[in-house]
């Protein structure tokens, strides 16, 4: 199928870049090439300060100072250094990490390499809706824990953790809080000071800057002592060696920057395409919203459409660019370990779709997307033995059986 | 969509399914199967419908992805005019090479065998009493 899609519906996989923040990039790619790290002359010193010009734009979308901010290529590699950082540094006080069924892989599968090196780590359940209860949190803390990792914004569902409560439970016994924000900038009002969390990793390419740059926040008062794992010329305070790629750097401040001029315009436009998807889509019978209803981003529309299988319905919308919960090229047919943690049934767990909108979304976009997804909902439902059985009352009869 | 693994034999099938359809589960010329569960994320229902020895219809319906409607579609056009012998001799590995499936979608195949032998086994079902 070389049909290209016409709506891009997956602002939460990465989003298009904004042609302002390419402007700004270009000339570190031509003229202004020198290195950052090269003090002996004017190229190093002019991207030097492109550099920490874009330190200075980043920091302040987040509240935080600049000399907090650890250049990365991107959130996976900062909650790399998040995570086996501090249980690297802290290994010898405790070797017991607390984080959430529901997170990116990122960290899930960093703290599942942490296992193998003998840490314990607790995966903690979320509500119905999708959230940590602080009270789940303290209640799994223990004298030899030394970090919790919970998300701010889920990347699945959108819904936004409270940060603050949950990273005051840490504080309280001495462990340190991490915190995913990758898919939060430019979408909430983020402050570091205000959630009071140690570590928060960052991502350009979801706030419309480049790939392959990030950062990683470690807050200097009091001061966060981290292991490197990356070693070479002793950059970024020896926290992260190699040579700045100033391009992307200055590209990430660029989008941080903006972000930070938009988001009080953008985000109501956002939340109202983002209503009317989900209002047109709620009119068919057995479609379900995934994850909390009010605490959750203005992009994010995750829903299950009962009765039609996920992979079939992103194959039936060729028109539109957005992604399933169920894992379509997988063997084992295993749904969204997301939805399987709201404690969804496998049944509707394997019929989620996940629509997220963005700077460039029109309601003509939305309408488009509509029109095909409720046509095509409804030849695979006329396909579907469940909907027929649904339609005949016999379904929850014959799911008892098997 | 170029992501998904599927060739143009699954496509055709899946946009435009073949016999699609349910029959009178009751009627003893027909056999009935439900295989598959949601749990699974695949579900396949098939009826044959018989006259004398001889399939002269099939009907499905599929809950699942392009490769599960694709084989229940598949299956329907393969057993029509066989007898139920014929019918037992096809296997996952037929569908797979008939529909080109990748061995990720394996399942898809299975199930589509099973769906055969358990329709057979209801129409035998009948016609023992």
């Amino acid at each position: 199928m070389s049909l290209r899609p016409s709506v891009y519906l997956d602002y939460s996989a990465t989003t298009p870049v904004d042609e302002r923040v390419v402007q700004a990039m270009l000339p570190w790619l031509g003229q202004r090439f020198g290195n950052a790290a090269s003090t002996s002359h004017a190229w190093g010193w002019d991207a030097s300060e492109a550099v920490e010009q874009a330190r200075t734009q980043v920091a302040d979308l987040i509240h935080a100072d600049p000399r907090e901010i650890v250049w990365t290529s991107g959130a996976t590699e900062s909650d790399n250094l998040a995570i086996k950082g501090v249980a690297q540094f802290h290994g010898g006080r405790g070797r017991h990490i607390v984080t959430a069924r529901t997170e990116h892989k990122a960290v899930l599968d960093t703290c599942h390499a942490l296992e193998q090196r003998g840490f314990e780590v607790t995966y903690l359940d979320v509500d119905a809706g999708g959230l940590v209860a602080p009270d789940a949190l303290a209640a799994a803390l223990r004298p030899d824990t030394i970090l919790a990792s919970i998300m701010l914004v889920n990347n699945e569902i959108g819904v936004i953790q409270d940060v603050a409560a949950l990273a005051a439970v840490c504080h309280r016994q001495g462990v340190l809080f991490h915190t995913d924000a990758a898919q939060a900038t430019g979408k909430i009002p983020v402050d570091v000071r205000a959630l009071d969390v140690d570590l928060m990793s960052l991502s350009a390419h979801k706030t419309y800057g480049p790939k392959g740059i990030g950062a990683l926040y470690v807050r200097r008062k009091p001061r966060i002592r981290l292991e490197a794992q990356m070693h070479g010329g002793g950059h970024e305070r020896g926290l992260r060696s190699g040579t700045l790629p100033t391009h992307q750097i200055v590209g990430m401040g660029a989008s941080y920057a903006l972000a930070g001029e938009l988001m009080e315009t953008e985000v109501p436009a956002i939340r109202a395409l983002r209503d009317r998807l989900w209002e047109g889509l709620r009119e068919l019978p057995d479609v379900f919203l995934n994850g909390d209803p009010h605490r959750r981003v203005a992009h994010n529309l995750n829903v299950s459409v009962a009765h039609v299988e996920g992979e079939a319905l992103l194959m039936s919308v060729p028109e539109l660019a957005l992604s399933s919960g169920s894992a379509c090229t997988s063997a084992s047919l295993e749904p969204s370990h997301v939805l399987r943690a709201l404690g969804r049934s496998d049944l509707l767990a394997h019929s989620s779709l996940r629509m997220t909108i963005g700077r460039y979304t029109s309601a003509a976009d939305v309408d488009l997307a509509l029109r095909v997804l409720r046509a095509q909902i409804q030849r695979l439902r006329e396909l579907s033995p469940l909907w027929e059985m649904r339609e005949q009352g016999t379904l929850g009869a014959w799911m008892e059986t098997c | 969509m170029a992501g998904l693994p599927y060739g143009p034999v699954v496509l055709d099938h899946y946009l435009h399914p073949r016999n699609v359809g349910s029959l009178d589960p009751a009627d003893a010329r027909v056999g009935s199967a439900v295989v598959g569960s949601p749990m699974l994320g695949e579900v396949l229902k098939l009826q044959i419908f018989l006259h004398g020895e001889t399939i002269v219809q099939a009907r499905f319906r599929a809950f699942g992805g392009g490769s599960a409607i694709a084989a229940g579609s598949w299956v329907t056009e393969r057993l029509q005019g066989h007898s139920l012998g014929e019918a037992l001799d096809i296997r996952s590995q037929d569908i797979m090479n008939a529909l080109e499936l990748p061995p990720v979608k394996m399942h898809s195949a299975l199930l589509a065998e099973d769906a055969i032998r358990a329709a057979v086994a209801d129409y035998t079902q009948k016609h023992l009493q």
